[in-house]
């Protein structure tokens, strides 16, 4: 026997630090953490409603959706963090900066990345060109 | 309090700690570092709620491939060993961060805690899903999102490979 809040209370705990990750973060990188903290407070708050529902009657929810819809979720959120860590080097790339702050136009403005192989980098995360 | 609840709150209390490090950390390599210490909770959390096999595969899909991408994305630009001082923000930016963050999660509880039946709480049974049950539904009643999930992969395989020439210039590909 569990109490129902606990898990609960850690999903919905989750899902705000996530949100505070993904909203105070300026290096992209890091807001992807935040983006995978909500997405483990979905999943938590997924399987303890199946659990609470014990629909089908033996508690495991019709068509075992308390488990397989998370499964789905882990395999799309897979998906999804390729995707947007191959925008992020992409972007790294063309603008030398993965910061969130940083103007959207600021690729016409700059001096374009150095474009020979092993240029010496610049401090910090200024620097572009080949990785 | 029985056994299950007391691993659970250690658990919920293992991902909820690790989150808080991992967001507030200053130190990039560090948060996702955290992001394990977090992950891993929230996948004891699910093993006590009975579901193994989510739990299992989330250990092999986010702690053994997805945190190794985003070390390798904070590597390959060029996180700063240290302290991150280029992405730095200003108190005012953080306070309200955090009250974004409180806000949601107040909103979340105010809507879960009448949902588990007021804060002692309704008690309810720990059944044990058996992964032969899920892997009978996921090919049997889940068999078409299961399959449409496969060319998702496929398709995202391709289009990071797409995405990732951008920019190279006329350098052909790496």
């Amino acid at each position: 026997m569990i109490h129902l809040l606990i898990p609960y209370a850690v999903a919905a705990l989750l899902v705000g630090l996530g949100l505070f990750g993904v909203v105070s973060r300026r290096n992209t990188v890091l807001v992807l953490i935040g983006i995978e903290l909500i997405l483990s407070g979905g999943l938590v708050l997924l399987v303890t409603s199946g659990l609470a529902s014990g629909v089908g009657g033996d508690g495991h929810g019709r068509w075992a959706a308390a488990s397989v819809v998370p499964l789905f979720i882990i395999t799309i959120a897979a998906a999804e963090v390729v995707l947007a860590l191959a925008i992020i080097l992409a972007l790294f790339r063309t603008r030398g900066s993965i910061d969130m702050d940083a103007r959207l136009d600021a690729v016409s403005d700059s001096p374009p990345p150095p474009s020979q192989p092993g240029e010496a980098a610049t401090e910090g995360a200024k620097a572009g060109g080949e990785r | 309090m029985t056994g299950l609840d007391l691993a659970l709150s250690a658990t919920g209390t293992l991902a909820v700690l690790g989150g808080l490090l991992a967001v507030t950390t200053r130190q990039v390599v560090h948060s996702a570092l955290w992001l394990i210490v977090a992950l891993l909770g929230v996948a004891g959390t699910l093993l006590v709620l009975g579901a193994e096999l989510v739990s299992l595969v989330l250990v092999l899909v986010y702690v053994g491939a997805v945190v190794v991408l985003v070390l390798f994305a904070l590597m390959l630009t060029r996180a700063p060993i240290g302290p991150d001082r280029a992405h730095a923000i200003g108190w005012v930016r953080q306070v309200g961060a955090a009250g974004v963050g409180a806000a949601v999660s107040v909103l979340l509880l105010v809507v879960l805690v009448p949902m588990a039946g007021g804060v002692p709480g309704r008690q309810i049974a720990v059944v044990v899903t058996d992964s032969t049950d899920v892997g009978r539904e996921l090919f049997t009643t889940w068999v078409w999102p299961f399959e449409g999930l496969s060319v998702l992969l496929l398709v995202s395989l391709i289009a990071a490979l797409a995405i990732s020439r951008v920019g190279q210039g006329g350098r052909g590909s790496s």
